[in-house]
């Protein structure tokens, strides 16, 4: 038991910890921020395994960004402020689920590696990535950046109910506007947000 | 470094990420729960990296890069889903999203006079 997996240990029980209230808390806001916990926590792991560029991608992308939208959706859905009741199923079918998923997987991977010890790589990986990633994986890179426009694309019309509809809709909403009758579906829905 | 000690984390992380898909009502801390998932998946990914030898050098690593991405693109759209559904609904439980929609309350009484629709669409298209 080195120094590394001491704060390999460390770090990961308070990841699992942190996930662990995340799932099961009642306040809304409190799961968001026990989820920023356990991204941390995951990020210093990534960090003791000599992967620094993805630990730091890891704060800035999930951390920065990620949270920060899963809070803005918890704020806008008008979230209560103290503890909710409402927000859990009965809870016994997911827990044997998720119970055994994850102590299986454990198991086979305790099978799998029992107590073996392997050295780490030289830290400073970040240019060996860098050639990598332009280098053998390029045509990923670039396909992956064709889907972040797709979904750029995606969540703009989604979220704009005037976009995509067919003209007849349009017709009919501009005459539903005449007329002091909401009859639609969006156009109460926005009644009710102007309100 | 014990590689046993981060598989076993992402093993637990995966299990509690699944427990709380199958668990929540509310739709974002579903959200939260996928996220939790997809980190499980990334930590397994970096400590193959450190302790499997392979080809290509730092294949873990760029995967996990990418499944980064991915759910930052998965959470944007998710989230506008997620907030045009309490848009229309006024509610995010996940179990009590009708399957089968009812028809709209203004649908047009009579098929045979349509709006003109080649006058709609320029005005539309102005603005």
């Amino acid at each position: 038991m080195t120094g590394t997996d001491a704060l390999l240990l460390a770090l990961g029980a308070l990841a699992v910890g942190s996930g662990a209230l995340a799932v099961a808390t009642r306040h809304l806001v409190r799961a968001g921020l026990y989820l920023v916990l356990c991204l941390a926590a995951v990020a210093g792991m990534y960090l003791v395994l000599t992967a620094e560029l993805v630990a730091w991608v890891q704060v800035l992308i999930y951390v920065g960004a990620v949270v920060v939208l899963l809070l803005f959706a918890v704020m806008l859905t008008r979230a209560p402020i103290g503890a909710s009741t409402d927000l859990d199923r009965p809870g016994w079918p997911a827990a044997l689920i998720g119970g055994g998923t994850g102590l299986g997987l454990a198991a086979l991977l305790v099978d799998a590696y029992r107590w073996s010890s392997v050295p780490l790589p030289t830290a400073g990986s970040a240019e060996r990535i860098g050639e990598q990633i332009f280098g053998s994986w390029v045509l990923p890179f670039e396909v992956l950046s064709v889907l972040l426009l797709a979904a750029l694309v995606g969540a703009i019309i989604l979220s704009r109910p005037d976009i995509g509809r067919s003209p007849v809709d349009l017709a009919g909403d501009s005459r539903a506007d005449e007329t002091p009758a909401e009859t639609s579906i969006e156009a109460s829905a926005e009644g009710r947000r102007s309100r | 470094m014990r590689p046993v000690i981060p598989y076993v984390t992402a093993a637990l992380l995966f299990g509690l990420g699944t427990y709380g898909v199958l668990r929540r009502r509310n739709a974002i801390l579903v959200l939260i729960a996928v996220e939790l998932m997809l980190n499980a998946v990334n930590l397994i990914l970096v400590t193959a990296d450190t302790t499997v030898r392979s080809q290509l050098p730092h294949g873990g690593q760029v995967f996990a890069l990418f499944v980064i991405v991915l759910a930052a693109a998965e959470v944007g759209v998710g989230l506008a889903i997620v907030l045009q559904l309490y848009r229309m609904r006024a509610s995010v439980a996940v179990d009590e999203v009708p399957l089968a929609e009812p028809p709209p309350p203004n649908a047009p009484a009579e098929p045979s006079a349509p709006p003109p629709a080649t006058a709609a669409t320029p005005g539309e298209a102005d603005r």
